[in-house]
């Protein structure tokens, strides 16, 4: 039944219909008893929302993190008090570390319990201040609409990040009688300030690129929220750059491109690190400067100068001090810096970084086994690179980045900052809603895929086509890769043993299941998953056991120290974490 | 290995890798929790608070915070970008003595039982322009208010005295000229 005079709704009702009017589309949740106000406006409030019920909070989360990252939209999440807003704690700092825009209702205990050990009682507004953006807890009913709008606001502009709002239940389900169409009230926040950008500052950057031999172009994230891969591919081409970009960079210039050199840091291609290394200008777009992409902090780039373009001037010299920053939206930034660019001559440089290309190519052994590798290049050849992939965390993820080459912003989603095993199932899920027309690939390691393979219920109730590819060593494969190279070999809580069969764990949730087992048959079950549409499709491919990921640079060591291929002799415990 | 702990007023010995003396001062929403996200940035990166003061503004939709913090010099242009990344703050500066007006008030209890004492007692307190603001047979409450050296300086010399209890506001800084605080 549909509520049509605005007296008669109550603060859940004004909620639902707040964000209904903001353009939500899905809210992927887990109901309880402090949220039930809420839940019930989902039924009586007309609306184009559809509820997403998981099978946990945490799922929730990542499928609107996926959700997010598939559209720039902000994904929405709901769920109950205590608990359940407990469980979203892993899901909001991985939306947090990797600037997600995310809206998350958290129901809670009545006003007057808050503080009393209430059952279901939880400091959720205390528990998730250092790792959301902004977060409220509601304390008026009729505040609901400005602080839904607010909240909102905040998560999409600027640099984009999870809100949470804690709503009471007897402030939701209160009488409303304010205004629906409050105003933000936000002094300290002007995100608008980011499209102004300081015109001596696009000078100084202008005369260091029209002065570089030898430029290098790092691409991040934040050149692809903001948009600017015509004006990154315009750069590009003008000062005849290699590009590289970051993990969650990738796709944001063109990895199949001539002058894409492809990913840099910690598993980067070597020629990427090299180029990083002998570079006599670095300019970088729209990267935080990651601790897994500069390695030792003081020889990253020692030898040149250094152009920063950041939307957050918090993170402009917390990890590098750039010659120049360039502070504000990275789009804004490059179409009022182009003009400024000449055209450069750098073929001597562009053959040099070929050079490195040729003789340092990422590749895989052939024999011994079925690799991860093999599996990744294929599914790249068999989708031509247009799939949007999800991954979880570990060797697998690594693997997809070097052999999956994207092509287009927002299609490649990968948990980098916070590392989240079990982000790439559900994060899948939240693509496919957002793209129901696109092939969506989660590709995961057996480890993380259990953590969130409940998960398998929600893509076969909405018959989601996810191809989830299991790439299955029964191993945690990259803590092994670290104990067999620091640690003299001894595992320790790294085998999987008691893995499930996952094919038949996915018959169990009506999912239909495939296994690979011979490299010989990898192309053509990948296809067979591929044609199959009628809902989501597991694959367990049986990989090679003990394979290590390279090239790598030991954490906290210097990019010139990246091993191309395995050592030779023991190596020492890296100083850098992890 | 037991230790005695003793209250006393000297300054721990100086350290390369700890500053002392930055005043940041913040205008900040008035609102629950506003302290709390500004806390948490200090402790997590190390820092100190030594001294905090919060008062409503001339608007209470907004409150003054003034902080005395102690930590890695290398990390506090990075503090103060953070905090004032924060939507609920409107701004965040840090203050020198050499931009800003720097006052602190400090009371201070001592037993006072001899008359010969309590005559040198009150000699100290006119030195420095304090006051005496409760007096009764065993003890008196002295108010002292300046810059914080001269409050550090007056303690210094009540010390010789026995004091029961001090009681410190901590800093509040007021940016000189036409500077926003």
């Amino acid at each position: 039944m549909a509520i049509e005079k605005e007296e008669e709704l109550d603060g859940a009702q004004a909620l639902i219909k707040t964000l209904s009017e903001l353009g939500v589309e899905y809210v992927f949740g887990y109901s309880g008893g402090a949220a039930l106000p809420i839940f019930d406006a989902l039924e009586t409030v007309e609306s184009n929302i559809k509820f997403v019920l998981t099978r946990h909070e945490q799922g929730a989360t990542h499928m609107a993190d996926g959700y997010a990252r598939a559209t720039g939209k902000p994904g929405v999440v709901l769920v109950t008090s205590g608990p359940g807003a407990g469980n979203t704690i892993t899901g909001i700092m991985t939306a947090q570390m990797d600037s997600v825009p995310m809206i998350i209702v958290s129901g809670q205990q009545v006003t007057w319990m808050l503080g009393k050990d209430a059952f279901q009682e939880a400091d959720i507004f205390g528990i998730t201040i250092p790792i959301v953006k902004h977060n409220y807890l509601v304390r008026e009913t009729n505040d609901l609409p400005k602080v839904a709008r607010e909240a909102f606001h905040i998560a999409t502009t600027g640099r984009p990040g999870p809100v949470l709002i804690d709503v009471p239940k007897n402030v939701s389900q209160s009488p409303f009688t304010g205004d629906l169409d409050a105003e933000i009230d936000l002094p300290g926040y002007k995100p608008e300030e980011a499209m102004d950008i300081d015109s001596s500052s696009l000078e100084a950057a202008a005369r260091l690129i029209n002065l570089a031999k030898k430029p290098v172009i790092l691409a991040g994230h934040g050149a692809m929220i903001a948009g600017a891969e015509a004006e990154l591919m315009e750069l590009a081409n003008r000062t005849e750059s290699p590009v590289t970009s970051t993990l969650l960079g990738k796709g944001v210039f063109p990895e199949s491109h001539p002058l894409s050199v492809g990913m840099l840091g910690m598993h980067g291609t070597a020629y990427a690190n090299k180029a990083i290394c002998e570079c006599d200008l670095l300019i970088n777009v729209g990267s935080r400067f990651d601790d897994r992409i500069i390695g030792q902090a003081d020889k990253f780039c020692a030898q040149a100068k250094i152009i920063h373009f950041e939307i957050d001037n918090a993170e402009v010299g917390k990890m590098i001090v750039p010659d120049v920053a360039v502070v504000g939206d990275a789009k804004v930034a490059l179409t009022q810096l182009l003009p400024m660019i000449e055209q450069a001559d750098n073929a001597d440089w562009l053959e040099h970084i070929n050079g490195y290309k040729k003789k340092y190519p990422l590749g895989y052994k052939k024999q011994g086994g079925l690799r991860m590798q093999q599996v990744l290049d294929d599914i790249y050849e068999l989708t031509d690179g247009e799939a949007i992939i999800t991954t979880d965390v570990g060797q697998h993820q690594m693997w997809a980045a070097q052999f999956y080459l994207n092509s287009a912003s927002f299609k490649w989603i990968s948990s980098g900052g916070a590392g989240t095993m079990g982000f790439g199932f559900p994060a899948a899920i939240g693509a496919q809603f957002a793209c129901p027309d696109e092939t969506v690939i989660a590709v995961a390691g057996d480890g993380g895929f259990q953590m969130t393979l409940c998960e398998i219920a929600t893509a076969v109730i909405h018959k989601l086509p996810i191809k989830i590819l299991v790439l299955n060593n029964h191993y945690l494969g990259m803590v092994r890769q670290w104990q067999e190279l620091f640690f003299d070999n001894r595992e320790s809580g790294v085998d999987l043993e008691g893995n499930p069969d996952f094919v038949k764990l996915a018959e169990a949730y009506g999912c239909k299941g495939i296994n690979i087992k011979r490299p010989a048959d990898v192309k053509k079950k990948l296809q067979e998953a591929l044609d199959y549409n009628e809902g989501p499709i597991l694959i367990n491919a049986e990989c090679v056991k003990t394979d290590n990921v390279f090239p790598m640079i030991p954490a906290g060591a210097a990019l010139e120290d990246m091993l191309i291929e395995p050592p030779k002799h023991k190596m020492a415990k890296p100083v850098g974490s992890t | 290995m037991s230790r005695t702990i003793t209250t006393s007023d000297k300054k721990p010995a100086a350290r390369a890798d700890i500053i002392g003396g930055h005043t940041l001062s913040m205008f900040v929403n008035n609102k629950p929790g506003v302290l709390m996200r500004i806390c948490q940035i200090f402790a997590r990166r190390a820092y100190n608070i030594d001294s905090l003061v919060v008062s409503q503004g001339r608007d209470p939709q907004f409150s003054r915070l003034t902080l005395g913090i102690s930590g890695d010099p290398a990390g506090l242009p990075q503090i103060i970008l953070q905090c004032d990344k924060l939507i609920d703050v409107i701004h965040c500066y840090e203050h020198t003595p050499d931009d800003s007006v720097v006052r602190e008030l400090a009371l201070v209890k001592i037993v006072v039982e001899g008359g010969e004492k309590r005559t040198e007692l009150l000699q100290i307190v006119e030195h420095f322009g304090g006051k005496t603001v409760d007096l009764n047979e065993s003890s008196m409450i002295i108010r002292i208010e300046g810059a914080s050296d001269k409050v550090d300086a007056a303690i210094r010399l009540m010390n010789s005295y026995e004091i029961i209890e001090t009681v410190r506001t901590g800093k509040v800084v007021m940016a000189r000229a036409d500077q926003a605080t």
